[in-house]
């Protein structure tokens, strides 16, 4: 269930690093007790940065994530989106929307017979890919993508 | 305090199907109020559900979600009358507790 946590470890390459970084400066030590959330995935501003962070940056595009989302959105404040996969063994889901100010919306880690799937509303501030990232037991990443249309943005502004 | 959540859960088969609507106003940070000035960010950070006591999601969310996000999900192998219970925390470290049972 720490899957995330552990992805954090592993993209700062050891907890040696971050100790690197705690006398560095750059982290505060609040931050790192806060390692729960991965910080780096979700501030990252591009979707090279978001992939890169939750350690998906090689994923491999698969037919095996299903993306339900409309063609068309109306309304980019309120984006109704179904994700499932059907790769065997996946354990996390996390959902981007590429054009964002801040790509990656949530990662989800599924357990105890939870399925590999979820149901949630994105904004979206423009015409942009909804791209899905499946985590498998044997962490392997895959990914898919959706092009939604948006006629009215929803972020605001 | 933020408003309880509004929780379904129901058995479909052998399966539960879990819902949950969250109030909360997930501010992007990017928007600004009448006065043009910036409304800080304000986001649920991490969700968590465990079913009869066992945790069975764990996610972490960011202002991509909506507004008073909807979340669904399906559990394998949950019983009628197991308890569900749903955690949240935001990034102002607000959090909030409700819980429902499965209905058959």
């Amino acid at each position: 269930m720490d899957a995330l946590r552990r992805t954090l470890l592993k993209g700062a390459g050891a907890t040696g690093a971050i100790a690197a970084a705690i006398a560095a400066g750059v982290l505060k030590p609040s931050q790192v007790l806060a390692a729960e959330y991965n910080r780096a995935a979700f501030e990252a501003k591009d979707m090279a940065g978001a992939l890169k962070n939750i350690g998906a940056a090689s994923a491999a595009d698969s037919t095996g994530i299903a993306i339900k989302a409309p063609d068309i959105a109306e309304n980019g404040a309120v984006v109704p989106v179904d994700v499932s996969s059907s790769i065997p063994n996946t354990i996390s889901l996390a959902v981007l929307v590429d054009k964002n100010p801040l790509p990656l919306s949530s990662a989800f880690d599924f357990a105890n017979g939870a399925l590999p799937e979820m149901a949630l509303r994105l904004k979206m501030g423009q015409t942009s890919l909804v791209e899905v990232v499946a985590k498998t037991a044997d962490g392997k990443y895959y990914r898919a993508k959706k092009e939604v249309k948006v006629t009215v943005g929803g972020c605001g502004g | 305090m933020a408003d309880p959540m509004k929780i379904r859960a129901q058995m479909k088969g052998d399966t539960a199907e879990i819902r949950v609507l969250m109030s909360h106003p997930m501010e992007t940070g990017q928007r600004k109020d009448n006065a043009g000035n910036l409304v800080p960010a304000h986001y649920i950070q991490s969700i968590t559900i465990d079913v009869a006591g066992k945790r069975v999601i764990q996610g972490q969310t960011a202002t991509s979600v909506s507004r008073n996000p909807v979340f669904g999900f399906r559990v394998k192998g949950a019983k009628a009358g197991d308890k569900v219970v749903i955690n949240w925390v935001d990034n102002k470290g607000d959090k909030r507790t409700d819980e429902a049972t499965i209905a058959a």
